[in-house]
């Protein structure tokens, strides 16, 4: 199985707080990983590692087999990578359709010299649907961004980060705040989109929908992978029943 | 028609150009610039020796461009790093920086300025047409600009500079192209102007220049073309129209900015967006 994305020996610390300790791990082709931890496990600190936000202290991070890190966000993206945020982050100047085609435009945006000259946005808009219809935004091409609910928006990221036309994809945190019927289905879309052939890494709280969706388990905690596996066996593992609800004698003391 | 009027539209067409260029560098890639009177300065400088120095319109022309252009590429650099209200006060700096600079430089004509500048050999009117097909072309660049991918992606990078990243574009350089293009078409207004009055002096280019152009931008609808070239003309022709008005220019001008950013933040062209909308639901 070839490797989308590797991350090797990977450490960071800010000020006398060691983030991330030795992090190692990759992620085949056609695989669906669920990434958990508590938090301030160091989660967010990887992502924004991978995506090329913060510069490890050491290690190296490669996207299909060529080392991305010391190259900018946008490179890495023009280069496979697609990331969704967390906190939710259209552009809100734009409509939905909008969203979505000026990211499926991005060999055309790659360089504002190249941006310059093109103006037909025929062939994006066109890909932009098909994708937001796929991710069950179908109909709302139209809206304004700033008056679609959450889940919605929720949807707009996975279908910006589709439209770059990603070989992998990282989704931070795509089911938090949504109820438990949107997050199922969202769940569901994520699923049949690896089930398409994306490879995709699921940054995730939401334990149920993990582990019914993913078939590998990373389990990051204090800055260190405590646990690489099967769900079932991950979750069976004692180290990581402890780091989620802490040892006996924590318990104990408190 | 007098010399007046010719002055007058001359006036009108420096004054789009200008705040029309400013409003592709804060409304299409949202980038708060209040220096730009130093980069038209800079082109009027670089115009001006051009044309002491016995070279042809054109190449005076361009040469403002490019320097005020080449500056603001290199100013350009400070939007890169800076969060936006740091970049505001960065550009103030610059704003004043210009104007002290140009008044210790002896080669520059200090205080005095510079003077005995040939004129373009195209005559008041001449030169009055000559601005305003330049204006005219700057508001068609701004309208493709705003329709071409280049201002979809400004867009993007105005609304959000990370999620922009995220979807492949590069903030940074579009950042500075959003500068220098912005400044090098202030720089041609600066050339322009040199050959309108034949005569430059600094304090022409400072601080409150900027922020009439920022007003001009702000009232009109940042990131509205044709907002900002109806707030260009009725700011530009209403001292002139009335006397008290440019007794007053600051203190209603200034008013006028507080009022906008208070009750119609979306400046002319939000309110006549509102208008039209209401109209057609009547």
């Amino acid at each position: 199985m070839t490797n989308v994305l590797q991350v090797e020996s990977v450490s960071i610390r800010f000020g006398g707080v060691q983030a991330l300790t030795d992090v190692n791990f990759s992620v085949g082709k056609g695989e669906i990983v669920g990434l958990i931890g508590p938090n301030g496990a160091g989660k967010t600190t990887l992502l924004r590692i991978i995506a090329g936000v913060l510069a490890p202290d050491t290690g190296r991070v490669m996207l299909d087999g060529q080392n991305v890190t010391r190259l900018p966000t946008a490179a890495r993206i023009a280069k496979g990578l697609a990331i969704t945020h967390q906190i939710v982050r259209p552009f809100r100047s734009m409509t939905v359709l909008e969203n979505t085609a000026l990211a499926a435009g991005h060999k055309i945006t790659a360089n504002p010299l190249t941006a310059i000259f093109h103006w037909r946005r025929a062939a994006e808009n066109s890909r932009a649907a098909a994708i937001l219809a796929k991710v069950g935004l179908g109909g709302m091409e139209d809206r304004a961004v700033s008056a679609l609910p959450l889940g919605h928006l929720k949807r707009l990221e996975v279908a910006r980060a589709l439209a770059v036309d990603p070989s992998v994809i990282i989704l931070d945190e795509p089911l938090a705040g949504l109820n438990h019927r949107e997050a199922e289905q969202q769940a569901d879309t994520l699923a049949a989109l690896n089930a398409e052939g994306l490879t995709t890494v699921l940054i995730e709280h939401n334990l149920r929908e993990v582990m019914r969706v993913c078939k590998r388990l990373l389990v990051l905690d204090g800055g260190r992978i405590i646990a690489d596996g099967a769900p079932a066996e991950v979750m069976a593992d004692k180290a990581v029943r402890e780091a989620y609800i802490g040892k006996a004698d924590d318990h104990a003391a408190a | 028609m007098s010399l007046y009027t010719y002055s007058l539209l001359s006036i009108v067409g420096i004054n789009i150009m200008l705040a029309v260029s400013l409003n592709m560098i804060t409304g299409f890639c949202g980038q708060f610039s209040l220096g730009h009177g130093a980069f038209y300065g800079a082109g009027a400088y670089a115009a001006a020796l051009c044309a002491v120095a016995g070279y042809p319109v054109p190449v005076a022309l361009i040469a403002g461009a490019v320097v005020a252009g080449i500056l603001g590429f290199v100013v350009g650099f400070a939007s890169v790093r800076l969060r936006e209200d740091f970049l505001a006060v960065t550009t103030i700096g610059v704003s004043f920086l210009f104007v002290g600079f140009v008044r210790k430089q002896h080669w520059l004509g200090a205080e005095m300025g510079i003077s005995k500048i040939p004129g373009s050999g195209l005559g008041a009117e001449g030169n009055a047409v000559m601005i305003l097909l330049f204006a005219a072309a700057t508001i068609a660049f701004s309208l493709y600009l705003n329709r071409s991918w280049l201002g979809f992606a400004f867009r993007a990078v105005g609304d959000d500079e990370q999620a922009a990243r995220t979807v492949a574009i590069p903030a940074s350089s579009y950042k500075l192209l959003a500068f220098a293009l912005g400044t090098a078409i202030a720089g041609l207004a600066g050339g322009l102007y040199t050959y309108f009055t034949q005569f430059i002096v600094p304090d022409s280019f400072g601080f409150i220049l900027s922020v009439t152009l920022m007003a001009m931008v702000v009232i009109g609808g940042t990131g509205s073309t044709w907002g900002v070239v109806a707030a260009t003309i009725i700011l530009t022709l209403l001292p002139e129209v009335f006397r008290f008005i440019n007794d007053y220019r600051l203190l209603i001008f200034g008013g006028l900015l507080v009022l906008v950013t208070r009750f119609a933040p979306g400046g002319l062209a939000g309110i006549v967006n509102s208008l039209t909308r209401r109209l057609r639901r009547a």
